[in-house]
């Protein structure tokens, strides 16, 4: 069994986290505008293949199929009520797969609802969503709570908040996804990395982070802003660069090899926890896990 | 023609209230609801959208002055009846199949209204059907098209096809763009026109209709 998430960071150690989801989903068969968190309900096996694809780069956090698993985001897909088990049912199959040999990190993404005044989204309604989804993943023991994705502070505090809350004790990562504007990295939504940090630290968030984004490049240049504002561990979950349609397929530039190269430099910009988003695939975690392994030995 | 400038000032701030107090109040000094459209309403949701490219404000100024801005339509529409819909262009807008993500089509069909066009905003998950179905209907110049995912852009090329099959190449012509969305993407499926933004959507519009 591993240690929690928290004890291994204060020993100092640096972990891995995992790579893409989605585009695995759509390898074993997930259709554009299907619902992917209906995989769970109808055929967890996938996901634990996924999974151990993933354990077997050498993850040492694996994530569930649960970006999308909040009450608000099912019900675009007539789901809602079904929201316990969609997210039960991805925790259990991840855990099944790792066996206590990764922890369970478990995934919850924006509403997709623009909160009041920009939006009509209720703070209190998505606050009660994030909590459904998320008293149900620290029912089916989920080791670590990811919220990630995020462009919204308000947002994003909510969801952790949620966390604390519903999910009592288990530790939260919160990260938010930035564009190089000419004020810097912000969100669409205009937040920049300092506010991202104090604003997610002062919610309750354990770790603190960037994912998505425009390539691995820009994250080095993230994660050193991050660090200049906060001490509290630093997740980072880059895209491998941006897509682009060859064959009416999206094709990722940013090889295992090129993102694995940016490691020390993220390293050295304070990263404690290193893995991929939309684009990466085992092998680039495997890249990565290399990397990190050579330097920074002690997993 | 002061108040105009305040119309353009507090559009900008997102002050829904006192836009919709201005513009009531300006109808009241006599002016005509289409300069106040033009060089009240519109000029300042321009002046937002050039904010907004430059990086100096972000999404929710914008969505605050587009609330501002319908505050304000709410009091012109009932004089456009009388002197006639301001209309440069008709759009019909929408996010492919399979895609749900509408934050940035949501801001195109803000822009575009606020630069003058008459736009008729499908929503998202738009089979190709629906869209040019919509158009035909809507006797629409141009049709807008956004995808946030790489796995619904082809889509896209679904629509771009069924405009030319259904024989209406040249008179509907089609708009693209969304994140994962490229000039060279949108050459390759054969639409019309790519925008990289909410802001450049407008200056391609406003360009194809000689504005």
């Amino acid at each position: 069994m591993t240690a929690g998430l928290l004890e291994r960071l204060r020993a100092g150690q640096v972990l891995v986290a995992d790579g893409a989801m989605g585009t695995m989903l759509q390898e074993r068969g997930l259709k554009p505008g299907d619902c992917p968190e209906a995989v769970n309900l109808e055929r967890p096996v996938v996901l634990e293949e996924i999974a151990r694809l993933y354990l077997e780069a050498g993850a040492d956090l694996v994530q569930t199929n649960t970006f999308g698993g909040s009450p608000m985001k099912l019900a675009q897909y007539g789901l809602d009520d079904r929201t316990e088990e969609v997210n039960r049912s991805a925790v259990e199959a991840v855990r099944r797969a790792v066996g206590g040999q990764a922890l369970v990190s478990f995934s919850c993404g924006p509403t997709g609802r623009m909160l009041k005044p920009y939006g009509d989204a209720d703070p209190e309604e998505v606050r009660r969503a994030f909590c459904r989804q998320l008293k149900a993943a620290a029912a089916a023991g989920a080791d670590v709570v990811c919220v990630e994705t995020m462009t919204d502070l308000g947002e994003a505090v909510l969801a952790v908040e949620a966390s604390k809350s519903a999910a009592p004790g288990v530790p939260v990562m919160a990260t938010m996804t930035f564009d190089r504007t000419k004020k810097g990295y912000r969100t669409i939504m205009g937040v920049s990395v300092a506010q991202a940090a104090e604003g997610l630290a002062k919610a309750g968030a354990d770790v603190v982070g960037s994912n998505c984004g425009n390539g691995i490049d820009n994250m080095v240049e993230i994660a050193r802003e991050f660090l200049r504002s906060t001490r509290i561990p630093l997740l980072v979950q880059s895209n491998a660069g941006m897509p682009e349609m060859r064959g009416g397929r999206a094709v990722y530039g940013e090889t295992p090899e090129l993102m694995a190269s940016k490691v020390a430099a993220l390293l050295e910009a304070g990263a404690n926890i290193i893995g991929g988003c939309c684009g990466t695939t085992p092998a680039h975690i495997a890249a990565i896990r290399k990397a990190v392994s050579a330097k920074s030995p002690g997993r | 023609m002061e108040i105009l400038a305040s119309i353009v000032q507090s559009l900008e701030e997102g002050d829904e209230e006192t836009v919709s107090e201005l513009t009531r109040e300006a109808l009241g000094q006599g002016l005509k609801a289409r300069d106040i459209l033009d060089k009240g309403l519109i000029a300042g949701m321009n002046a937002v959208g050039v904010k907004f490219r430059e990086h100096e404000v972000f999404l929710p100024d914008v969505l605050l002055s587009a609330k501002a801005m319908n505050a304000g339509m709410k009091h012109l529409k009932p004089h456009f009846a009388k002197e006639g819909v301001p209309n440069i262009g008709k759009v019909v807008l929408g996010t492919v199949h399979g895609d749900l993500h509408d934050i940035g089509k949501n801001l195109v069909s803000i822009m575009l209204k606020g630069a003058g066009f008459d736009v008729v905003d499908l929503g998202k998950d738009i089979i190709p059907e629906a869209f040019v179905d919509a158009a035909v209907r809507e006797e629409a110049g141009f049709l807008g098209l956004s995808a946030l995912l790489t796995t619904t852009m082809p889509v896209m090329k679904d629509v771009v096809d069924l405009v030319k099959k259904r024989g209406l190449s040249g008179k509907l012509r089609v708009i693209v763009g969304g994140a994962p969305v490229s000039e060279d993407y949108a050459r390759q499926i054969g639409a019309d026109l790519y925008a990289f933004d909410a802001a450049s959507a407008v200056d391609r519009l406003k360009a194809a209709v000689g504005r």
